[in-house]
C-alpha cells in the first residue's frame, strides 16, 4: 500500500544526522510537523487525573509506552466529535503496525450525561482500542484546564449542547506532550505526523 | 395475492408518487442521513442537502424517533467548535443548501431507542416560502454506521 508510511524513510535520515539525536526525547526539544503544530515546548495535561470506563484511576503515566491521542468532546456531539474519533481510526490503519502504540483517549466533557456504559459503547464503536475517561464536572473541569481546552454549555431548548475545542493533543512514548491535530487535518496528515512523533523514541 | 390486495398496494404507492411529486415542486431533499447511535446514546444528527425553487427557509424536521428535534449550526474558529439552536436555515432560490457535519445540522434529541445502521428514519422537513407558504415533505433517511468518514469541508474550518 502506497499510502503506509514507513519508519525506514525517517529513521535513514535520522541515522544521516547522527546517532545523537535518538538517545533520547529530551535531547530534541523540537519536532518538525509538517501539518499540525509542535507543543514540544509546552507543558500541557501532565497531572490529569480521571477514571477509565472501568472505574480505574487514569494518569497519563498509565500509558507508558504507548503515544497517547487526546481528545476531548461528548458523545451527544454530532460533528466534530465523531468525525474525529473516524479520524483516528483510519490514521492508525493507515499507520499499520506502527500504529499499534497509538492510544485514542476520548475525554468526556460532558460527565452528567455521558455514562461510563455509553462512553465505552460509544469510542469502541470506532476503534475496540480506544479508551474513554470520565471524572466529576469538577475533575473534568481541572483536566480540561490542564490542556487549554475551552467549553461551554450552550441551551438547546430544555436541554444543552456543548461549544469546545477540537484539538487532538499527542504525547510520545515519554509522556511528552509533543503534537497538537486540528480538526481540520486528514487521516492522511495526522498518520504522516504521528510517525514523526513515533521516530522521537 | 389477492386482486384486493393488488388494489390496496397500487393505491399506497400512487399516493407515495402523489407525495413525492408535490415535494419536488418547491423544494428538493436529497442525500439525507442520520448517524447510528450506540445503545443509550440519547441524540444524534440528521443531515441533507435542500433546493429550493424560490427563496425559503427550513423551519422544522420531526420524526417519531426523537422527543425533540432541533436545528443547529456548527461553526469553526482557531480549531473550537461551536454549536448551537437556530430558529431557521435560508434556502435561497436555485441554491444546493447542505446540512452537514461541518455547518447546519439537524439535532434529534431524546431517542425512543438505538438507532441502527442499515435501518430507515423518517423525517417530516417543513419549509416556509418567502410569502409564507408551507411546504411539509417526508423522506426516509437512511442510517450510516458511527464510525463514517465524511468528506471534510476544508474551505469551512479555517
Amino acid at each position: 500500500m502506497s499510502t503506509l508510511f514507513t519508519r525506514r524513510t525517517v529513521l535513514t535520515g535520522m541515522g544521516l544526522l547522527g546517532l545523537g539525536l535518538l538517545s533520547g526525547c529530551d535531547s530534541s526539544p523540537r519536532l518538525n510537523f509538517k501539518y499540525g503544530k509542535d507543543l514540544s515546548d509546552k507543558i500541557m495535561g501532565r497531572t490529569f487525573k480521571l477514571k477509565n470506563t472501568e472505574g480505574e484511576t487514569v494518569t497519563l503515566s498509565s500509558y507508558r509506552g504507548l503515544m497517547p491521542v487526546v481528545f476531548f468532546g461528548f458523545t451527544q456531539c454530532p460533528a466534530v466529535c465523531p468525525t474525529t474519533l473516524a479520524r483516528a481510526a483510519q490514521a492508525k490503519k493507515l499507520m499499520g503496525r506502527d500504529g499499534e502504540i497509538m492510544q485514542v483517549i476520548f475525554i468526556t466533557l460532558d460527565p452528567e450525561r455521558d455514562t461510563p456504559e455509553i462512553l465505552d459503547r460509544y469510542v469502541k464503536a470506532f476503534d475496540p482500542s480506544f479508551e474513554a475517561l470520565y471524572g466529576t464536572p469538577e475533575e473534568i473541569a481541572v483536566a480540561a484546564k490542564e490542556f487549554g481546552i475551552f467549553y461551554e454549555k450552550i441551551p438547546a431548548g430544555d436541554t444543552y449542547t456543548l461549544s469546545h475545542t477540537a484539538t487532538s493533543f499527542v504525547f510520545d512514548t515519554r509522556g511528552n506532550l509533543r503534537l497538537g491535530l486540528q480538526a481540520s487535518l486528514t487521516a492522511k496528515e495526522c498518520a504522516e505526523d504521528l510517525l514523526t512523533v513515533m521516530e522521537v523514541c | 395475492m389477492t386482486a384486493v390486495q393488488h388494489l390496496k398496494r397500487l393505491t399506497a404507492g400512487l399516493a407515495l408518487l402523489g407525495l413525492a411529486a408535490h415535494a419536488s415542486a418547491q423544494v428538493q431533499v436529497t442525500d439525507a442521513w442520520v448517524r447510528a447511535t450506540v445503545h443509550g446514546q440519547p441524540s444524534s444528527g440528521a443531515f441533507m442537502t435542500l433546493t429550493a425553487d424560490s427563496d425559503s427557509k427550513l423551519v422544522s424536521v420531526a420524526t417519531p424517533v426523537a422527543k425533540d428535534v432541533q436545528i443547529h449550526e456548527m461553526s469553526m474558529k482557531d480549531d473550537v467548535m461551536r454549536m448551537g439552536p437556530v430558529d431557521s436555515v435560508a434556502l435561497p432560490a436555485g441554491k444546493a443548501v447542505k446540512l452537514d457535519p461541518n455547518g447546519y445540522h439537524v439535532m434529534l434529541m431524546g431517542l425512543t431507542g438505538q438507532i441502527e445502521e442499515g435501518s430507515q428514519v423518517p423525517l417530516t422537513i417543513t419549509v416556509e416560502t418567502a410569502k409564507g407558504e408551507k411546504q411539509v415533505i417526508q423522506v426516509q433517511a437512511p442510517v450510516r454506521a458511527l464510525n463514517g468518514m465524511e468528506h471534510m469541508d476544508h474551505s469551512k474550518m479555517h
